[in-house]
């Protein structure tokens, strides 16, 4: 089977998923992103009109602010147009058809799409469906993938960490409905992180999840033991209605990420969250403020590797 | 008219007749093997030197899509698709729109075959009004009315003590009762097997116990009832075995199995394939060893196409949002010889599966080729090589998990109450 991502030359055609993608190709994206970042004076993004004339689409499916924002500021950086559609109030709610919406949008001149959609494998249709010259960028679908959110955070890693080849990093909550943990597992392993572990209840796991080729932990004071890198990942309240949790405040007794907790971590780790965060649930507000997090960096170096998903995927086709 | 079927390799599994046997067909029905019937003069002859004779095949799970669903498919058009197969009889589920649960349908829907005169359908009914799971439908009338099993196709029947009173009802009377096992809570929401390839791909998933629970349900009420019980569309190793260890017990239970479950895994999902988006999910590789050793030793009654057309926009969707069901009579021959010759078993107990056992699950006496039968008969060329191009399949659906397969076995003739319904 073809991987969708890649063009016959093994470039990067689409980003999809950090499945799949050889560690080079994440290493490229994370240097590249390197080059968008001014690092003397805080972190400053670079502009750079790599896209000059080229039409960015972020089509949302599923409403996000955060994710469309810093894509529309990246595109901007890299001078291209940006238009924003909110499509899951308009079109496909009269009738459309996914696929119908997207050859529209082709042929409004479309050079790249930045999709998000409920449903895990939105983005592969799309990108199965559209003309060679066309790129498509998954902003999150379903459950399955988040990669640029996972390439962020890699390259968050990188930069408070150095090495992948030394670390172990915990992934903590709901990996059961999140596209974030499973891009970043795919992320973290292929980047060669010897130990990758997840911490949750049995209710947020799913089934064969070691097979993924991670550690799995129950308890939280043992898995978050020597680790370097702690993620946590949101907790939607859905979970409490859908019987995988008893309360929040259950919830956040047993792995909620509190100052306690994290000392069983090394001393220099770093906590990372996707956001947005529910302080009080998943992670108590001293250590989203405190001086482990880096939770404010990782949305600033999302730009810069957004940027550089979407310089390369434009490269990719001169 | 008299026809004569000469030079073939009969394979007829009910007379365990795998030999090089002419058939004799006098007035709709077979006359004689072998040699020619005194004074036999035949008005055709079907020269089928370098073919395989056997029965017409019969297909436990076919959906035809009438009446309800006319834009999926059609009655001429998949009728078409089935002789095209080898198939001259088949049973089709009743969760068409309305369901079958009147007799009235059900009398239309044989008429509109009976016309066709392609194949033989075989209507199930519903077993409850509506597929609702509350209220018995009229099982009398509707077996007077054609129907040979009570079924609730796909639809959920949670409340167990309707399911225990449809059992009663049907055990008072001897009907057959068809379950497809699944909990429905457990189902909720699913679109494909709880393993590693849904835990991959962030698909909601549908885990095996959904299917045992409820199976164990089925056996237990069936134990409790002496309905004559019929699992359809077996999917898990786990299942098999129950369905073996209720078999060894003595309980009137059999089974059958998809053709697609008898080949794929969920591994085919590959990238989101919503061709593999199916009813039951596709399993696992063990799950799918588990099926084949169940089909190797007789717990496995059956294999059927679970031919379910749908139409290309209800699959031109995220995995999840599509349409389950595939394309599958004319897949169906070359497929059970594919499995065949994979696991080395004799045509003559392949084939079994698709002629004499679904007969007797339907409770007919067809499937074979004694003297005196029906004439219906399916002559194939083993040897022939095709690829499957969904353009050239005859079936309204085109959706085919099995999309650019090399398939080996090719129907050249079919002949329903002798006569050629089809002709390559």
């Amino acid at each position: 089977m073809n991987n969708p991502q890649l063009n016959k030359n093994g470039e990067l055609q689409h980003l999809l998923s950090t499945e799949g993608l050889p560690a080079d190709i994440l290493r490229a994206i994370l240097d590249k992103a390197t080059t968008f970042v001014d690092f003397s004076d805080g972190f400053e993004i670079r502009n750079a009109p790599l896209l000059k004339g080229k039409s960015v689409f972020n089509v949302f499916f599923e409403n996000s602010t955060r994710t469309r924002t810093t894509f529309e500021i990246a595109a901007k950086r890299l001078s291209a147009d940006v238009v924003n559609l909110n499509i899951g109030s308009s079109s496909t709610s009269k009738g459309e058809t996914l696929l119908d919406t997207v050859d529209n949008l082709c042929a409004m001149h479309a050079d790249m799409f930045v999709v998000r959609h409920s449903q895990s494998g939105a983005a592969h249709i799309i990108a199965r469906h559209v003309a060679p010259e066309i790129h498509v960028i998954n902003a999150g679908d379903g459950r399955h993938a988040h990669p640029t959110q996972a390439l962020l955070d890699m390259f968050t890693v990188r930069h408070y960490k150095k090495e992948f080849h030394n670390l172990r990093v915990a992934i903590v909550g709901d990996v059961l409905h999140s596209r974030v943990a499973r891009s970043q597992i795919h992320a973290l392993t292929t980047l060669g992180v010897p130990e990758v572990r997840v911490i949750a209840p049995k209710t947020l796991l799913p089934t064969m999840v070691e097979n993924l080729g991670v550690r799995v932990f129950h308890d939280m004071n043992e898995g978050l033991k020597d680790v370097d890198v702690v993620m946590m990942l949101r907790l939607q309240n859905e979970r409490m209605q859908g019987a995988a949790l008893p309360s929040a405040q259950e919830y956040f007794k047993y792995y909620g990420l509190t100052e306690e907790k994290l000392a069983h971590a090394r001393p220099d780790a770093i906590v990372m969250h996707p956001g947005p965060m529910n302080r009080g649930i998943e992670i108590d507000s001293s250590v989203a403020d405190g001086k482990h997090s880096v939770i404010l960096p990782q949305v600033t170096f999302g730009i810069a590797v957004r940027m550089a998903v979407m310089s390369m995927l434009a490269g990719a086709k001169a | 008219m008299n026809i004569e079927i000469t030079n073939g390799r009969l394979i007829d599994p009910k007379n365990s007749i795998d030999a090089r046997q002419n058939v004799y067909i006098v007035d709709r029905r077979i006359a004689a093997i072998g040699a020619s019937p005194p004074g036999f003069v035949a008005d055709q002859t079907i020269d089928a030197g370098g073919l395989v004779v056997m029965p017409g095949l019969m297909d436990v799970a076919a959906r035809l899509r009438e009446p309800g669903y006319e834009y999926k498919a059609t009655l001429e058009s998949e009728m078409n698709a089935a002789v095209a197969g080898g198939i001259t009889s088949l049973a089709c589920p009743p969760d068409t729109d309305p369901p079958l649960d009147e007799p009235g349908l059900v009398e239309m829907l044989k008429r509109r075959a009976r016309a066709l005169n392609q194949a033989r359908l075989f209507p199930v009914g519903a077993l409850t009004y509506g597929l609702k799971g509350a209220e018995l439908t009229e099982m009398n009338e509707l077996t007077e009315a054609g129907c040979k099993a009570f079924s609730q196709a796909d639809a959920a029947l949670t409340d167990t003590r309707v399911l225990l009173r449809a059992m009663q009802y049907a055990a008072t009377f001897g009907y057959r009762v068809w379950l497809r096992p699944q909990d429905s809570y457990l189902a909720k929401n699913g679109v494909a097997h709880d393993g590693e390839v849904a835990t991959r791909l962030g698909l909601p998933s549908i885990p095996v116990i959904a299917e045992t629970i409820a199976l164990a349900t089925a056996l237990q009420l069936a134990r409790e009832t002496g309905a004559i019980l019929h699992i359809c569309r077996v999917s898990s190793a786990a299942a098999v075995e129950m369905i073996r260890l209720a078999k060894q017990e003595g309980l009137k239970v059999s089974c059958d199995v998809s053709m697609n479950h008898v080949h794929l895994t969920e591994m085919d999902i590959g990238y989101f394939d919503a061709n593999c988006r199916l009813a039951p999910p596709l399993r696992s590789a063990a799950d799918r060893a588990a099926l084949r050793a169940g089909l190797l030793d007789g717990t496995i009654d059956a294999i059927c196409s679970n031919h379910s057309p749908v139409d290309d926009d209800a699959k031109q969707l995220p995995f999840a949002e599509a349409e389950a069901g595939a394309t599958g009579l004319e897949l169906l021959l070359p497929l059970v010889l594919k499995w065949a010759e994979q696991e080395k078993v004799p045509l003559l107990d392949a084939l079994a599966h698709v002629t004499i056992n679904p007969a007797l699950l339907l409770g007919q006496k067809m499937g074979h080729l004694s003297v005196g039968a029906h004439a219906d008969i399916c002559i194939f060329d083993a040897n022939a090589a095709w690829k499957v191009a969904p353009a050239a399949l005859r079936s309204q659906g085109k959706n085919t998990p099995f999309n650019g397969y090399e398939m080996q076995g090719r129907v050249c003739y079919t002949l329903l109450d002798g006569q050629i319904v089809f002709q390559q």
